[in-house]
């Protein structure tokens, strides 16, 4: 069984965020693998694994040929990637996402199984995983806390307000599984010196048939109109617990006359 | 040129209209055009009356068979859009509402915003309000291309309120042909045992963090608090990843947005990830051994101690009081 997974690389969310002048994330210095696709890549690999056979593909859409985040999931045992940089690309809205990441799918070519993050941790739209599956065809089995592949089928337990379905479909398809889905592996010393020689495959939009007009700033057919800082909410009364602090706390909530 | 329709995507559990439906529908009648909504699931007339009395005139429903109701959602709006034209269409950002919002968008070729916060619409242009960076920012984005615009609401973004509206007129549209994307089958459906209020409905809602220091404290602290005060429980994520809780527990960015009356929040720091789904809240008590921490900038009742002596003696207070 061959898997996709579809990893995006983004600023480290350790560090405060900034935007740009054209109003996109800063995206100049290291990216790394976002922490909700490692999830994925480590699903993948226990899937193929499962099924005796196969292959992980890794696919990315990054600014400035960046592959940190695809060399930390290469180490980890993926065994190749496909990645879409160019600067067309800058600007690009969740849609137009998702077409380049569609694309790239197929042109990896024989694919069982496409796996995603519910949503990601720096734009979290969290629309891609649908988008990507409504434009190859495939059905979207969404919010996976637990994912088995067997006789051409996927069959999932989709997160529900209540507790949980369970969602089948037959392959091809695309799954997008929720954080803490399985225990992403740590890459051995071994793993990553096999990634800094496993193969990515660079490409651009062009490569990928697609037009200007449908990627970047064009496909996004968005523009934003203002940024500013949230209002602050003013901090209130602060009592160090002597041994009484909760009375002041009893004293509260017979104010609001919740007790 | 206005905007002359709104559809709403309308979801429903147990025969009963969701609350972030309810908010959609409230504000989207705000904006005078005509608000319909579309629904795939049981219970169409139940439902009809619900969405009625908050502004929709009509209902089309969709009959998902097995399918997931999202795709029959979005397949039945793909199929109705030339016919109806409508010029906005509102989603709530939850699991269903994401898989609509995401289908229609190919079937029309049309970009979403998601997580959307406000909602602007002048003359026939629409604006999005959302909130980036853990909620310190907040940016404005119109849509510049032909409609029908997508857009998904977070839940708790607008109070919903009863227009006193009578049933929704239900027009059926039976069952849809989704293709392929329609072969995700719903086999079974496992609901947890709920006790207490819904965390997004409670008026008191009691949150515990890694501060609790194990598993068995989030029981005895804040499961029992909570009960107490007849509220809900929620997590910051921290506990979430550690297992302690589950997910549909967690109040923040990439959990849920809360706002309660009262919003306890026991052992949490206050990153911006986590004040982004409660500071919104009416009132905030947090109770954390750090002066320093940032949950105390938005707290309007601070308390600087150890949990595991502060909530224990409130529990037993209260107790003492209700007796
Ligand atoms: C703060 C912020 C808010 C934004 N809001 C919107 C919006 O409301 N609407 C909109 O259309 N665009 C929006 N954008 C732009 C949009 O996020 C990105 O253009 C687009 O890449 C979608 O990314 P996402 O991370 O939001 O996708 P999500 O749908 O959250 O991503 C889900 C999963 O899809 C996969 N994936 C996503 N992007 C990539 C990638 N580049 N390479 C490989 N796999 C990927 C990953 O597995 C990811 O976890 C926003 C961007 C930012 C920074
Ligand atoms: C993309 C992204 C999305 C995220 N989404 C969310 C989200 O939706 N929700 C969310 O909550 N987080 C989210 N986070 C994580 C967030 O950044 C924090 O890591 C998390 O909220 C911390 O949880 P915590 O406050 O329980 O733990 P910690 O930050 O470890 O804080 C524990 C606190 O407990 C206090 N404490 C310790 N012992 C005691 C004691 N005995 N008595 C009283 N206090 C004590 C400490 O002083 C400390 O302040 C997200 C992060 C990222 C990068």
């Amino acid at each position: 069984m061959n898997v996709v997974v579809c990893v995006k690389q983004i600023p480290d969310p350790a560090v405060p965020g900034e935007l740009t002048a054209e109003h996109t994330l800063k995206r100049e210095g290291k990216l790394i693998l976002d922490e909700s696709d490692s999830y994925g890549v480590e699903m993948a690999l226990q899937l193929v694994e499962a099924a005796g056979g196969g292959e992980v593909v890794l696919v990315s859409m990054a600014p400035n040929d960046e592959v940190s985040g695809l060399r930390t999931a290469l180490a980890m045992g993926a065994a190749r990637a496909v990645l879409v940089s160019d600067p067309a690309l800058a600007g690009s809205d969740s849609l137009s996402t998702s077409k380049v990441i569609a694309k790239s799918i197929e042109r990896v070519g024989d694919v069982d199984l496409v796996l995603t993050a519910t949503e990601s941790s720096d734009g979290y739209a969290g629309t891609v995983p649908g988008q990507v599956a409504a434009l190859l065809g495939w059905p979207a089995l969404t919010f996976a806390k637990h994912v088995e592949t067997g006789d051409g089928k996927v069959k999932i337990q989709r997160q529900t307000e209540a507790g949980y379905d369970t969602v089948e479909a037959s392959l091809p398809a695309v799954v997008s599984v929720t954080a803490g889905v399985v225990e992403p592996r740590y890459p051995s010393f071994k793993g990553i010196m096999a990634a800094k020689n496993k193969p990515v495959d660079a490409v651009t939009a062009a490569d990928l048939g697609l037009g200007a007009d449908q990627v970047g700033w064009a496909g996004a057919r968005q523009e934003i109109t203002n940024v500013e800082a949230a209002p602050a909410r003013q901090a209130g009364e602060k009592v160090e617990d002597d041994g009484t602090a909760h009375e002041r706390v009893v004293e509260f909530l017979e104010n609001l006359k919740v007790i | 040129m206005s905007i002359s329709k709104v559809w709403v995507h309308v979801e429903a559990a147990g025969g009963k209209v969701t609350s972030s439906t309810l908010e959609l529908l409230t504000e989207a009648r705000k904006l005078g055009a005509t608000l319909e909504g579309v629904y795939a699931g049981d219970d169409a007339a139940t439902v009809a009356a619900q969405a009625g009395e908050h502004g929709a005139t009509k209902l089309y429903h969709v009959d998902p068979g097995e399918m997931l109701p999202g795709v029959a959602a979005a397949t039945a709006m793909a199929g109705l859009v030339d016919a109806e034209s409508p010029d906005l269409v509102l989603f709530s950002q939850s699991y269903d509402g994401r898989d609509a919002a995401s289908l229609l968008s190919v079937k029309l070729d049309r970009p979403t915003l998601t997580n959307g916060l406000a909602l602007a619409v002048d003359g026939d242009s629409v604006t999005v309000g959302t909130a980036i960076f853990g909620g310190m920012t907040l940016v404005d984005t119109k849509f510049t291309g032909p409609g029908p615009h997508l857009v998904a609401i977070r839940p708790k973004s607008f109070a919903a309120e009863s227009a006193g509206g009578g049933a929704a007129e239900v027009v059926e549209v039976g069952s849809v042909d989704a293709g392929r994307a329609g072969e995700a089958l719903v086999l079974d459906r496992f609901a947890e045992e709920q006790t207490g209020p819904k965390l997004e409905e409670a008026e008191i809602v009691v949150s515990g963090g890694r501060g609790l220091g194990d598993e068995a404290n989030y029981k005895t602290l804040v499961e029992e608090l909570a009960k107490l005060l007849k509220g809900a429980f929620g997590a910051s994520r921290a506990i979430v990843d550690s297992g302690w809780v589950p997910y549909a527990l967690q109040v923040g960015q990439t959990g849920k947005t809360v706002k309660p009356k009262v919003y306890i929040a026991i052992g949490i720091s206050g990153a911006t990830q986590h004040l982004v789904g409660m500071k919104n809240s009416d009132n905030i008590i947090a109770i954390n051994k750090d002066s320093e921490a940032p949950i105390f900038s938005v707290a309007d009742l601070g308390i600087v101690g150890d949990c595991k002596k502060v909530v224990p003696a409130l529990i037993e207070a209260i107790k003492a009081k209700t007796a």
